[in-house]
């Protein structure tokens, strides 16, 4: 039998790949502990490794109380918030390899996305429907974090960085709505602007700032591109950055009812 | 010289008549005999001066030799050949002293007076329980592994997510209606639904408050919610007050966008959706 398997080439790959796998290259790649290093089979201490071994270690801790993982308890909403937030990324990067922010040719890419570009239409209803979403899950995640009274100390701060990251995803969301460039987007934009108009004393220079003009025009289509696409998903990474280091260090998730 | 069994019962009665409770009679008694066991057996190592008979043959034997350990200062030797009796007496840390610390062993030994000291503090060692003598400050919790338990939950609420997600995208096209055109204004013209609220309280107040203090007051006052509101406590009984303000708020505003974004027509005049249709769109 030994002898047959000589010659087996399943046992052949199975060599190659175990003197891959303890080679420099894999063994740069893959730290001290990992399961990539040393196989997986389930353990508690395995189990750990998983965690503690891997990028999951900034998102996780090893254990976590039992009651946090509770569906009904959190909801998954922070954490599909996030999901989104990456999803969006994906499709927008898409999206964005078709679009021109000027007047004069982005309604024409618009429709090209629509017709001729593949699953350009499905990406984008993605990304439309997930911003959407998105906005939705962010708002829910709060009310929980209110009726579980997980905004209570040591957590007040976490609880203001959400409210910023609850500000930006709008902020998000708003600048998204005007690139279309159509009627829809347009007026919209329009009436959501107009309110800015009325803060006092400042009112008329933010809206200048913010249109780049008295009024909607191609430097407001560029200034919202670069802000939804560029700016504002920069500064709400550095905010998810601190909300998530703070989850941890604030002792995980907040304590049961 | 009596036999451990006589030990036994010898210490037993001693203890008995002394008042001590059953338990820790048995336990001294019992300890007597296996010390007198183990001695026994260990007759290489005789107590040069303390065969004193009084039943516990191994106890002097182990103090002879710790005692000069203690005093001239750790020879391997005495400490080595000390261990076996020490293990028996539960006097181990005696038995092999650092260098130049005689203290523990002095202690032990109770001044090196070989034959009074046997019955002391380390028999009791044998019935004190350990949640007697150790504080337990931080209760133990119900933890369980992120991965797989948490892990695996979050990769199906992932899933479903995208899954219906997709369905959504398949079935409904996002909206895209003709050019912009900045001299065709649509009636009505409509903010996106998550500005529909604020919107709406535009009909009722003057701009300036609706656009500008209102969102200011929601924005600073979620902001400062966790240090006005003092209440420790999370339990929902605890805190009614909070949740009825909040839940006021969230279905005021959740009633503003609901109004604006179904039940406001051409003008933004208000109209029923089932009599005129919707005019909306997300």
């Amino acid at each position: 039998m030994a002898r047959s398997a000589r010659w087996n080439p399943r046992e052949k790959l199975a060599e190659r790949m175990s003197s891959f796998q303890n080679g420099q290259l894999w063994r740069s790649i893959f730290r001290p502990g990992s399961i990539f290093r040393k196989g997986y089979a389930d353990s508690p201490r395995n189990r750990a490794y998983v965690v503690m071994n891997s990028l999951l270690y900034h998102l996780h801790p090893v254990k976590v109380k039992r009651h946090g993982i509770k569906l009904s308890y959190t909801l998954c909403l922070g954490g599909l918030s996030f999901f989104l937030l990456i999803l969006l990324t994906i499709t927008g990067i898409y999206l964005m390899f078709f679009y021109r922010p000027s007047v004069d040719l982005v309604y024409s890419d618009m429709q090209r996305l629509h017709t001729s570009v593949s699953f350009g239409l499905l990406v984008r209803n993605l990304h439309r429907w997930g911003a959407h979403l998105m906005v939705i899950t962010v708002f829910l995640h709060m009310a929980r974090v209110f009726y579980t009274g997980a905004y209570k100390p040591p957590r007040e701060f976490n609880w203001i960085v959400g409210v910023i990251l609850l500000l930006l995803t709008l902020l998000l969301a708003f600048t998204g709505y005007l690139l279309p460039w159509d009627q829809l987007a347009v007026w919209a934009v329009t009436v959501g602007t107009e309110m800015m108009k009325n803060s006092p004393v400042v009112g008329d220079q933010v809206q200048f700032a913010l249109l780049g003009g008295p009024v909607i025009g191609p430097e407001t289509l560029l200034r919202w591109y670069t802000l939804h696409v560029l700016f504002l998903p920069f500064i709400i990474v550095i905010f998810i950055s601190i909300h998530f280091w703070r989850v941890r260090k604030d002792g995980g998730i907040s304590g049961p009812l | 010289m009596p036999t451990p069994d006589e030990i036994y019962e010898q210490v037993l009665s001693e203890e008995t008549s002394k008042g001590s409770s059953p338990a820790v009679a048995q336990a001294r008694a019992k300890a007597a005999r296996v010390r007198a066991q183990k001695g026994a057996a260990k007759p290489a190592t005789p107590a040069p001066e303390a065969s004193s008979g009084d039943g516990d043959g191994a106890q002097p034997a182990a103090q002879a030799e710790a005692q000069p350990a203690a005093q001239a200062g750790a020879q391997p030797a005495a400490g080595a050949t000390a261990r076996p009796a020490g293990t028996a007496t539960k006097t181990k840390p005696a038995a092999k002293p650092a260098p130049g610390n005689g203290a523990p062993a002095t202690k032990t030994n109770g001044g090196g007076n070989g034959a009074a000291v046997p019955e002391r503090v380390q028999r009791l060692l044998a019935v004190v329980k350990p949640e007697s003598i150790q504080k337990v400050e931080r209760q133990p919790m119900d933890r369980v592994n992120v991965w797989p338990h948490l892990m695996a939950a979050e990769f199906l609420a992932l899933l479903v997510v995208m899954a219906l997600l997709t369905f959504f995208s398949v079935a409904v096209d996002a909206p895209l209606r003709e050019l912009a055109n900045f001299n065709q204004t649509p009636n009505p013209s409509k903010a996106p639904w998550y500005f529909l609220g604020l919107q709406e309280l535009l009909r009722y107040f003057h701009p300036q408050v609706a656009g500008v203090t209102i969102p200011t007051v929601i924005i600073i006052g979620l902001m400062v919610a966790p240090f006005v509101d003092r209440n420790p406590s999370t339990r929902p009984d605890d805190r009614k007050l909070a949740i009825v303000l909040f839940t006021f708020f969230v279905m005021s505003f959740a009633v503003l966008t609901i109004i604006g974004m179904f039940f406001r027509g051409p003008g933004f005049n208000f109209t029923f959706p089932w009599y005129d249709g919707i005019f909306f769109e997300l």
